[in-house]
């Protein structure tokens, strides 16, 4: 259904969206935004918001109180932006419903919280315009609360996939045009040949974000030339890595970059239908991806004769089952046609034989949203970020062991030094680094003294690891490089679809060993063992899961096999992990008797009186950690 | 029709030929446990590898599942894929110890050692029961079930499938057939009863993992039933267990 | 609801608790393969787990071969052949959650339930399972109770946590 006065079928259509959106953009009005993708809501945006809404209302105060995506700065969570007009917007984070009604009494009076914020934004660049939304002219910090661009974890983000994210409501069509969108969807349909899109592509030099790195304009050239129709788009969302979530905030928090992207690859590439295929962990992205459809539809941003070009193009969700493997192209196919989530072998490319026998083109979340700014700007300002194989940005998750757990974009060709130790903040509580896993389950763990490294895709793959979808998890000296191994290998051996025998078998051998060094009983013929066996899942396997699947082996075995050692000729974890190897103990000068350990130890093996030293029976002790957490003194060591 | 090198002798062949096939053509003897004549190419079981390309840009891929293109160069046998057969057919010997068709691959191959513990798997799961059953019998009464590790070959609910014809096709074709049933005599011999169909492995063997009802090569009534007891064949032996559970 | 025991619950089959029937919720779809998948999930939003009548309703319904069903439904993460409970508590163990303690959550929390490996309580109130990633690795250690997400947990927390979950199904009772 179209209703003709949302109907977006013109430029001056276009422009009048704009208009609106800009209204509860940047209202007249001050204007309270809470980041409500899935992060803020595990923390308790929820709450956060409907106190802020119960006060605004209960004071008949003038403020709109709006849902905005991540920002991505996680660590900080829930946030909540304060935008009044003339002045820069406020940041707020760790909410809470007491401090968010507090805070709405406190604008009410005129007083900022400065003890509560933590950056203040007094302009902000639009990647697609090129325009700089100024919202206040005092650039300078207020009672201390610093800028933006003085916040180490901004500071050296260039925000371009991300553009929208935290800035607008995702539910807003309006607030999407406002900010630019759409203007190159109609740009490509009006006025440019499909071959002229591919070629500015090409030019951007972007590369598939999902992880392997083909080059996109390469791909849609191949996708172009096909004479079989219908051809077929497919959005891959199927974000399975552990440790990464930049697709879900994408499509949480700007899922019309992603539909503007697929439609102009659409009409690139000359197919006219598409699907979004999204995990069905992410309720929320589903459901964000869901209404933006259903917008675009009713505006005839989506759907036949789009912008009046005659092209048609019409977009579906399809929610994933829960399968890591379906990630890699092939098998995902096979999912959306109701098999099991199967690789098979290429050639024939997805683009050759795709989804229903037809040619298909799959990228990246990411890599949609990349493409309205690579045809607005041009390929060549796309190209401008990047080091000479890899151009633009790329988004990282950034967790684990650092003090700014955040999800950043940063130009492609940025020092890995620079994301641990600058916006990441380095290492927490006085730890020490050890390493950084890249590329989820098909990545490796990159050793300090490779933190100079310049992150693109060929730097990442010589130093063992892969780009991959974006996670960055840092891992300090409490993290043993032998339980990660082993962490990855049950997680691969689950996962593996188990068709090819190399990958089946060889994952489950792996798994043995390696759990075999944990558990002190491994011999150091293992080590070689590991290494034969790696190499043959690596050259033997079909798919690029069983391919990869030996990294997180490889690389610990090449950077830390003195912790291999350690665990095989010493019986000894020195991270003081692995269960088999650790004991606890009570350390009497240290203990004050609070009986706090007592009270969660499930396995009651802790003795001795209240306000007396205690101890641990260690028959008992099933090493669960629990006392670790709770004990103030820290009178529970691990030996 | 397209041209390509294996080990660099020159060989044209009809489209649709796999890269196998055309190696066979040659006479060149490449080694497989999931390729059957009359069936669809599997690519499960990666023995078949083959190098593909020239140096130093070249990759390992199944032969029977790569199809035989113009231009590529293909190497059946170089260091890399021997050393990759080793490797696997170390692993497959270490999985299924006691199938003759795989330790006769891995003598040829020259795997003289195992570094792994013998795990006694019934099933390489190279899908040629499967396969038979859905394309030449037409039954469809078996297949995978779960994934990864815990992938296997079953039917349904462990229940006798209304489609199956009790032709026996699965375990004739069976490349570690000893397993499917471990006849008379599983600790001692290498292979028994289901390749000469007799004498009756059901009866010896309550957890022998038989899809059949009644058995095609004794006739009992299968480890699914439960309406009927089995029938005794001697008094000396015991029957087979009707509830059919397995491990 | 009266006590019943799992053979009682089982054999309920289709019936369980107000469930749009299997037949229904086929009905919905038309019966092209790539449909397979979507009616699964429904069916198992619907009924908490895919049971045997189900899957033949399914094979049938679709014209495809029973094992290429099962294979499919035994295949993804998000169907189980085993009731789950009413709530389902998912602990990652993504590798954030995994290098923050989330394998002693997910021990705490069967501990907590009593059960000794991931699966279903015997009143069918909680399915406690790993699952692989939820994407909120800041928060990490993270669990999912049905549409809910909690961060930065830590086991003394797990009691508290399930609480109001398990006074909500008493209530209920």
């Amino acid at each position: 259904m179209r209703a003709s006065s949302t109907l977006i079928a013109t430029l001056s259509d276009l422009r009048r969206a704009a208009a609106r959106g800009r209204k509860t953009l940047l209202p007249k009005q001050p204007k309270i935004l809470v980041g409500m993708a899935t992060c803020g809501l595990a923390t308790g945006a929820e709450e956060v918001f409907a106190a802020l809404r119960e006060e605004v209302e209960r004071l008949a105060l003038p403020y709109t109180v709006a849902a905005t995506g991540c920002i991505g700065w996680c660590c900080q969570e829930p946030l909540v932006d304060v935008q009044w007009p003339g002045k820069p917007r406020v940041t707020y984070g760790r909410m809470d419903a007491r401090k968010a009604r507090e805070l709405v009494r406190g604008l009410d009076k005129g007083e900022l919280k400065a003890e509560w914020a933590i950056g203040l934004l007094s302009a902000y660049d639009n990647p697609l315009t090129g325009a700089r939304t100024r919202l206040a002219r005092k650039t300078a910090g207020v009672d201390g609360v610093p800028r933006y661009q003085d916040v180490p974890l901004f500071r050296h983000q260039v925000r371009w996939a991300m553009r929208n994210s935290g800035i607008i409501d995702p539910r807003s069509l309006d607030e999407y045009i406002a900010r630019g969108g759409y203007f190159a969807a109609r740009q490509t349909l009006a006025a440019m040949q499909p071959a002229e899109v591919i070629e500015q592509v090409t030019l951007s030099g972007l590369r598939g974000r999902g992880g392997a790195g083909f080059p996109t304009g390469k791909k849609w050239e191949v996708m172009r030339r096909q004479a079989a129709t219908p051809k077929y788009i497919i959005c891959n969302g199927d974000e399975g890595d552990p440790g990464a979530y930049m697709n879900r905030t994408l499509l949480e928090s700007d899922p019309h970059a992603v539909l503007e992207g697929m439609i102009i690859g659409a009409y690139a590439m000359g197919a006219a239908e598409g699907i979004l295929y999204i995990r069905e962990e992410y309720p929320l992205a589903v459901t964000r991806m869901r209404e933006a459809i259903a917008q675009a539809e009713a505006a005839g941003l989506l759907g036949d004769n789009i912008f009046g070009s005659g092209f048609n193009c019409h977009l579906r969700v399809v929610e994933g089952a829960g399968a890591f493997v379906c990630g890699e192209e092939t098998a995902l196919i096979a999912s959306v046609e109701g098999r099991v989530g199967e690789p098979r072998q290429r050639p024939p490319f997805p683009a050759q034989r795709g989804l229903w026998g037809k040619p298909t083109c799959i990228n990246n979340v990411e890599t949609w949203a990349d493409v309205p700014l690579i045809v607005m700007r041009g390929g060549d300002w796309y190209a401008q970020l990047g080091t000479p194989s890899s151009k633009g940005t790329k988004t990282f998750c950034l967790v684990g062991a650092v003090k700014n757990s955040a999800l950043v974009e940063v130009p492609i060709g940025i020092t890995l030094r620079r994301v641990v130790e600058e916006i990441g903040g380095g290492v927490p509580d006085g730890r020490k680094f050890k390493a950084i896993q890249t590329g989820g389950p098909s990545g490796g763990c990159i050793p300090e003294s490779l933190l100079d490294l310049e992150v693109d895709y060929e730097s990442l793959t010589r130093a063992g690891a892969i780009m991959g979808s974006g996670g960055m998890i840092v891992m300090d000296d409490s993290n043993c490089m032998v339980d990660i191994a082993k962490y990855f290998l049950g997680f691969l051996q689950d996962e593996s679809c188990g068709k090819c025998f190399s990958c089946r078998e060889g994952l489950q051998r792996m798994h043995e060993i390696v759990a075999r060094i944990s558990e002190g009983n491994g011999r150091e013929e293992d080590l070689e063992l590991l290494e034969d066996l790696a190499w043959m899942v690596r050259e033997t396997s079909l798919c690029g899961l069983g391919q990869t699947a030996p990294n997180p082996v490889l690389t610990t075995l090449r950077y830390f096999r003195d912790e291999y050692l350690a665990h095989v000729r010493e019986k000894r974890c020195p991270a003081k992990v692995c269960k088999q190897l650790i004991t606890y103990r009570i350390e009497p000068t240290l203990c004050d008797g609070c009986d706090a350990c007592v009270h969660v130890c499930s396995s009651e093996a802790i003795l001795g009186e209240k306000k007396h030293a205690h101890s641990i029976d260690n028959a008992k002790c099933i090493k669960c950690g629990a006392c670790v957490e709770v004990c103030v003194p820290k009178a529970v060591v691990v030996e | 029709m397209p041209k390509l090198t294996i080990n660099g002798i020159p060989v044209e062949v009809e489209r649709g030929t796999s890269v196998l096939e055309a190696a066979q053509f040659l006479g060149i003897p490449v080694p497989t446990l999931c390729h059957e004549d009359g069936l669809k190419p599997y690519g499960a079981c990666r023995l078949c590898v083959v190098e593909v390309g020239t140096p130093p840009r070249t990759k390992l891929q199944s032969a029977c599942t790569l199809a035989a293109d113009d231009g590529l160069v293909i190497h059946t046998h170089s260091a890399r894929v021997e050393r990759a057969r080793r490797l696997l057919l170390e692993l497959y010997v270490a999985t299924c110890p006691q199938s003759k068709t795989i330790q006769d691959l891995a003598s040829r191959y020259g795997v003289r050692e195992v570094r792994f513990s013998p795990k006694s798997e019934d099933c390489i799961q190279c899908g040629k029961c499967v396969r038979i059953c859905a394309e030449q019998m037409m039954a469809g009464a078996i297949g995978f079930a779960y994934r990864g590790a815990r992938r296997k070959v079953m039917s349904p609910f462990r229940q006798q499938s209304e489609t199956c014809r009790h032709c026996g096709a699965c375990m004739y074709i069976c490349p570690v057939c000893e397993l499917r049933c471990h006849g008379p005599q599983a600790e001692s011999t290498l292979c028994s009863g289901c390749i000469n169909f007799a004498p009756a492995c059901l009866a010896y063997h309550d957890d022998a993992m038989c899809f059949l009802d009644p058995c095609a090569a004794c006739e009992l009534p299968g480890p699914f039933r439960k309406d009927v007891a089995p029938r005794p064949v001697a008094a000396s032996l015991s029957p087979a267990d009707p509830s059919g559970t397995r491990k | 609801m009266p006590a019943q025991s799992e053979d009682e619950l089982l054999s309920q089959g289709l019936k369980m608790s107000d469930a749009i029937p299997v037949e229904q919720i086929l009905e919905s779809w038309p019966g092209s393969a790539q449909n397979l998948i979507p009616a699964l999930q429904k069916i198992q939003s619907e009924h908490h787990y895919l049971s045997e009548p189900a899957l033949r309703a399914v094979s049938r319904y679709f014209h495809l071969p029973l094992p290429q069903v099962f294979h499919v439904a035994t295949f993804y993460n998000c169907f189980s052949l085993e009731p789950r409970g009413r709530h389902e508590v998912r602990v990652c163990l993504g590798t954030a959650c995994h290098v923050r303690g989330g394998q002693r959550i997910l021990d705490k929390a069967l501990r907590e339930l009593g059960l000794s490996e991931s699966g279903t309580t015997s009143d069918y109130e909680f399915s406690v399972e790993p699952v692989r990633c939820l994407g909120c690795c800041a928060l990490a250690p993270v669990v999912r109770v049905d549409q809910r997400t909690y961060g930065h947990l830590q086991q003394s927390r797990v009691p508290r946590l399930l609480k109001p979950y398990r006074s909500r199904a008493e209530v209920a009772a």
